[in-house]
């Protein structure tokens, strides 16, 4: 028997080891990363599934689908294929999703980490700030941003980032507010380290886990936001989007239901699959969880 | 005829499993215990040991089904309290068996007021009125010498100071007279004043009501202070017990004979540092005053003076101890020197600079020269960084080689004995004692002239404590380091400080040589404070630590 302190316990494995048999451990988790993976996977292969632009004529307009091989989903009134509207869908709601999200993130990291750490007046401002966002309804002001930018895909992308960020920057906020009394913190301000790199380096990693997690809900909410605007013929008229086959479809619902019916599956099943794998990464980045 | 009544609490081979992946299968293995009616039994051990889930295993309270009793008895009052129902056991726990907890933060509801959880514990298991109820708990938080009773009713848990948090954990267990009282780590948190008192007190109650006392610790003094038997238990197995006095003083078992030895001694050690270094600390008229925000609706309370004209000299290579008790304002002294906290007054001299006038800039080259050890390991460290980027992470700051930074972080590891592999491992991976092994690395890497320690020990174990002194002894003298150690703790004071500041609410009372004011305290409350040192008559045998 020894009771010296100075032996260390055997090497953990890698984070990435424990990581992953955290989040295997959720099967939802995995069905979640399994259709994620189809979404993305339908998203590279679009080119090679079906070369040339989605939205030419590719058959007889409103072929049903199983009808016809060259359209296997069949074709909406316009004869689009629907099948490479889907596949050419998954690529813009992705590009959407990703790019709405980093927006929406940035801004609340960037505006909830300044309040949450330096408290006070800075706190008071940026929270008012914050406030003024979410007292109006996101759909409201999505559409009043997208009819003054005008419906290119680009501005949509970042209506949509500008119209999310005020969740994220409370959360990040209160991580801030939580951390920086940690004595790690003040370590850090001991050793001489600048307030920047404290925020940056030393405690947003600590403030990450959470803020992950809410990324795969604000995503799932993009990819909606989106389908949305394209249902109310706001979206880009240039690009095969879910929401759009959705809104066009909806002229003949009655008779071809199919060409609404395949977009809002994907859309469900791509939502589906982004709360999954959140809730799946909340399992496996939760700290105070063990083995 | 007469029977003898049975034990108030009898475990007969008690046995608790832990889940698979454990560090050992069974946190307790095959305990027998007995505690009879006003009986305090101590159940000593370190961290890990397992003693605190032998109180939850008792008060059926385990973590199920992932940690379980497999075997064994529990007997209360003769009957068997395994396999009661929830219900049976809620009518016991608080009525019966009452425990107190060791974390008195996280024990108390922070939503409601403290008269209000007192209230609680009567409502449920009294039939008396409401006027009845506040008189009661109003008397009980007299009795356990909280100061103004009617305030702390009104008070919500975050608003006392973490000594009258535990008080009150205290009154709202005794409130009902329990036959039998858990007590886990109940005085850690408390001062050593408080802690006497507190040990006055469940002694003074216990011997009233008859009641048997499970008391579990991981601290000798305390042992020595209060137990009538003693258990010590190691990795979940009983490694001894008996009498307070034969294992105190003639312990068998080399584990506890190691454990005993590492109890430090309350002998100041010889004066190291010559009275006629230069001085390269000074704090003159040091004043930090906290305002209080009032509830609009809850009882008012005052602006806090944490610190009030405090003056003192940190010579070179000497250590000094700031000793007191909770809110006497010694981790304020340890921020406000550092600059974490700016001070309203005063002015503190570092080599003839003044630290509290610096403009940021100035500051952060003043930083290197003095550092800082924290007191809770597992929060000090980042856990999200590597070892050897924790420790180079100062130097690099101020304009080192980043590469350099970590060969010599590498050697810093050897220098506070730890393996150069802990490197590459995050924090989590290391025990308690090797994490503040770490934070010395840190504050070591900077090469610093002082280094302010805050209860750098109070979070370890004995032996480890032990082990950590020792280093920050000899690191002290062989780099001609100069301590300003800050402590509540007046057995480690006794170790490590050349001289001792005496604080009490802001102000210090006494100063001078550990040795004099240990032999000759001038100042009623060094005296009180001397006195309340836990086990103060025992002094810890000297062992031959020959375990292997």
């Amino acid at each position: 028997m020894t009771l010296a302190d100075t032996e260390i316990a055997p090497p953990e494995p890698p984070r990435y080891v424990m990581f992953w048999r955290r989040y295997k451990r959720n099967r939802a988790a995995l069905l979640g990363l399994f259709l994620f993976a189809l979404v993305v996977l339908m998203a590279l292969t679009a080119g090679i599934i079906d070369p040339g632009d989605p939205l030419r004529r590719a058959g007889e307009p409103l072929t049903p689908p199983f009808m016809n091989w060259d359209t296997p989903l069949g074709t909406d009134q316009l004869g689009r294929d629907v099948l490479s509207g889907v596949f050419y869908g998954a690529r813009i709601s992705l590009l959407i999703g990703v790019v709405a999200t980093l927006v929406a993130i940035v801004i609340g990291v960037v505006i909830g980490a300044l309040a949450g750490y330096f408290g006070g007046w800075v706190d008071d401002v940026l929270m008012r700030i914050t406030e003024a966002f979410q007292t109006i309804p996101n759909f409201v002001l999505l559409l009043t941003l997208v009819a003054i930018m005008g419906s290119k895909i680009e501005w949509i992308t970042i209506a949509i980032g500008i119209v999310s960020w005020t969740a994220p920057a409370r959360m990040v906020r209160a991580e801030f507010m939580s951390l920086r009394h940690r004595e790690f913190v003040d370590a850090a301000r001991n050793l001489g380290v600048s307030n920047t790199s404290i925020i940056f380096r030393e405690i947003l990693p600590n403030a990450m886990p959470p803020i992950v997690v809410y990324a795969s809900v604000i995503m799932a909410l993009s990819i909606l936001m989106e389908s949305a605007l394209a249902f109310l013929a706001l979206g880009d008229p240039n690009y095969a989007s879910w929401g759009n086959m959705i809104g066009q479809g909806r002229a003949v619902l009655r008779s071809a239901p199919y060409c609404a019916v395949i977009p809002g599956i994907a859309i469900i099943l791509t939502v589906l699959s982004f709360s999954l794998l959140g809730e799946g990464l909340n399992d496996a980045l939760n700290p105070r969880q063990k083995k | 005829m007469t029977k003898t009544p049975p034990p108030v609490l009898d475990l007969c081979k008690l046995e608790i499993s832990l889940p698979k992946g454990a560090d050992r299968r069974y946190a307790l293995e095959g305990l027998d215990l007995t505690i009879n009616a006003g009986e305090i039994v101590c159940l000593v051990g370190e961290s890990g040991s397992g003693k605190s889930l032998c109180a939850g295993a008792i008060m059926g309270l385990l973590p199920e089904p992932h940690v379980r009793v497999t075997g064994g008895a529990i007997r209360f009052m003769g009957e068997e309290l395994r396999g009661k129902s929830d219900a049976e056991m809620r009518k016991l726990r608080g009525a019966d068996i009452s425990m107190i907890f060791q974390e008195p933060m996280t024990a108390l509801n922070p939503q409601k007021t403290v008269g209000w959880q007192i209230d609680e514990v009567l409502r449920l298991h009294t039939k008396m009125t409401k006027a009845e109820r506040k008189a009661r708990a109003l008397e009980m938080l007299e009795r356990v010498h909280i100061p103004e009773p009617a305030s702390a009713y009104n008070a919500y848990p975050h608003q006392i100071s973490g000594g009258q948090r535990q008080r009150v954990m205290i009154a709202m267990s005794l409130v009902l007279s329990p036959k039998l009282i858990i007590a886990d780590e109940p005085t850690t948190a408390l001062d050593v004043t408080t802690q006497l008192q507190i040990l006055k007190l469940i002694r003074e109650l216990q011997e009233e009501e008859g009641a048997g006392v499970l008391f579990i610790t991981h601290d000798f003094g305390v042992v020595a202070e209060i137990a009538d038997k003693v258990a010590v238990l190691c990795r979940g197995e009983l490694v001894e017990s008996g009498t307070t006095d034969a294992v105190l003083n003639r312990p068998q078992h080399p584990y506890t004979r190691a454990l005993i030895g590492a109890v430090p001694a309350l002998t100041p050690p010889p004066v190291t540092a010559a009275s006629d270094a230069p001085v390269v600390l000074k704090g003159t008229g040091l004043k930090k005053t906290f305002a209080a925000r009032g509830g609009l609706l809850s009882g008012k309370r005052k602006a806090v003076t944490a610190v009030k004209d405090l003056t003192f000299e940190l010579r070179q290579g000497e250590t000094l101890g700031v000793v007191g008790e909770s809110g006497s304002g010694k981790t304020t002294v340890s921020r406000i020197v550092t600059r974490l906290l700016e001070c309203d007054h005063g002015s503190v001299e570092l080599d003839g600079t003044d630290l509290l006038a610096a403009t940021p800039k100035e500051l952060r080259a003043l930083r290197q020269h003095i550092q800082m050890v924290f007191q809770d390991p597992m929060a000090s460290l980042n856990p999200r960084k590597r070892v050897v980027d924790l420790i180079a992470q100062g130097p690099i700051v101020h304009g080192a080689d980043p590469k350099k930074a970590r060969e010599d972080a590498k050697r810093l590891l050897e220098l506070v004995e730890l393996s150069p592999a802990a490197a590459n491992r995050f924090p989590h991976e290391f025990s308690g004692g090797q994490r503040q092994r770490i934070g010395i690395a840190r504050a070591l890497a900077m090469e610093p002239k002082v280094i302010v320690a805050d209860e750098p020990v109070s979070a370890l174990d004995v032996s480890v404590q032990a082990q950590v002194l020792k280093l920050l002894a000899d690191l002290r003298d062989r780099l001609k380091l100069s301590l300003l150690f800050v402590t509540h703790d007046l057995r480690v004071a006794a170790q490590l400080c050349d001289r001792i500041i005496v604080m009490q609410k802001g102000e210090i009372v006494e100063h001078g040589l550990t040795a004099e004011v240990f032999a000759n305290p001038q100042h009623p409350y060094t005296q009180n404070l001397l006195s309340s040192i836990p086990g103060r008559d025992w002094t810890p045998p000297s062992l031959r630590t020959d375990a292997a």
